[in-house]
This record gives structure tokens, C-alpha cells and sequence, in this order.
């Protein structure tokens, strides 16, 4: 399912225009990404969290020569299943 | 940021009242709930795809006791988020 599969089955289950649906996922996920640009943390209870990693530098190598570069401090996005979710997925219900 | 947060930001921005707000977050949440579980997967361009695997049973231990166990064959979901995200995350 991508993007446009979830507005058109948002704009179905709650009988929105397509252009409203849109409207709804995208402010939706933009809030997510201004959260996480922030630094901050995402939690919703029975799908899962998102928060903020910090990777220090370390000595990386390049996989296509093998020679050995300095890979920059980066922050990383990290999402944690939550137990509904998690379960659901695994037992395919 | 929670469910509460993700409410007010649709009810802010687009105008609906907070009831309707909070039941088409929840549809939202509820629709991908659904598809995940549902061994699909959720491909979000501009934040991230969230991805079904299938791990294999293995052995293990427990590190508790140092018995050796099997790991039942299992589901999981793993985040991968997008170049675009990532690249906003690092940018000073």
C-alpha cells in the first residue's frame, strides 16, 4: 500500500473527497517529519513510536573500493513496533 | 507527540471539528494497522516505508540460563525511513 492507496482508502471508510483524504495524510505525515526534524519523539499507543537516534562519527569503509572513509555524525529516525501492532503483524490478524 | 497531538494538527489545519478530527486519525491509524497486518506492506513517500519480514526459526539462548531454545519462525515489522526525511533530519 502506498500513499495513494491510503487516501483513497481513508477518503472511503470516512466518506472524504479525495482532495480532503490527501489533505488529511499529508498534514498528518508532515507533523511527523517537522516532529522528528525537531529532534522529537512520536508515540501512538497500539501502532508503535518513532524517536530520533544519534549516530557519532566512526571509521566506515567504502563498499565498492574498500578504502576507508570518515562517515559524519548523523540522527536517524527509529521505529519501535508496539505491542498491538507487533502482535497483529505476527500472527497475521 | 501523540494521538491527542495528531488530532489538533488536523483540526488546526484543516478545519474539521475535534470529534471528526480524532475519528479520521483514528481510520488512518486503524487502515494501517490493517494492511500491516495483513503482511503488507506501507509505503509512505517523503517519510518512510514500513516493511513485513519473515525471520526463519533459529536456535538460541537463554542468556539467563545458557539453555539452548528455538526461536519459532516469526513476523516482523521493520521502518525504513526515507532519503528525503533523512536528509531534512541532518540538514543544520
Amino acid at each position: 500500500m502506498n500513499k495513494s492507496d491510503l487516501i483513497g482508502a481513508l477518503g472511503k471508510k470516512e466518506n472524504l473527497t479525495e482532495r480532503q483524504a490527501t489533505e488529511a495524510i499529508n498534514s498528518i505525515f508532515k507533523s511527523f517529519a517537522d516532529k522528528l526534524k525537531k529532534g522529537g519523539r512520536i508515540e501512538i499507543r497500539g501502532f508503535g513510536s518513532f524517536v530520533v537516534r544519534d549516530y557519532g562519527s566512526y571509521a566506515g569503509r567504502n563498499p565498492k573500493t574498500g578504502g576507508t572513509i570518515q562517515v559524519t555524525p548523523k540522527k536517524l529516525p527509529f521505529f519501535k513496533v508496539g505491542k498491538e501492532l507487533k502482535e497483529r503483524v505476527n500472527s497475521g490478524a | 507527540m501523540t494521538k491527542v497531538d495528531i488530532i489538533q494538527v488536523v483540526h488546526d489545519k484543516l478545519g474539521y471539528s475535534k470529534k471528526d478530527s480524532a475519528t479520521i486519525v483514528e481510520s488512518v491509524f486503524d487502515i494501517m494497522k490493517e494492511t500491516l497486518a495483513s503482511g503488507e506492506d506501507l509505503k509512505i513517500s517523503g517519510f518512510g516505508n514500513l516493511v513485513v519480514k519473515e525471520k526463519k526459526a533459529r536456535k538460541g539462548r537463554n542468556p539467563q540460563t545458557g539453555e539452548e531454545i528455538e526461536i519459532s519462525k516469526r513476523r516482523v515489522l521493520t521502518f525504513k525511513s526515507s532519503q528525503v526525511l533523512r536528509r531534512a533530519m541532518n540538514r543544520e
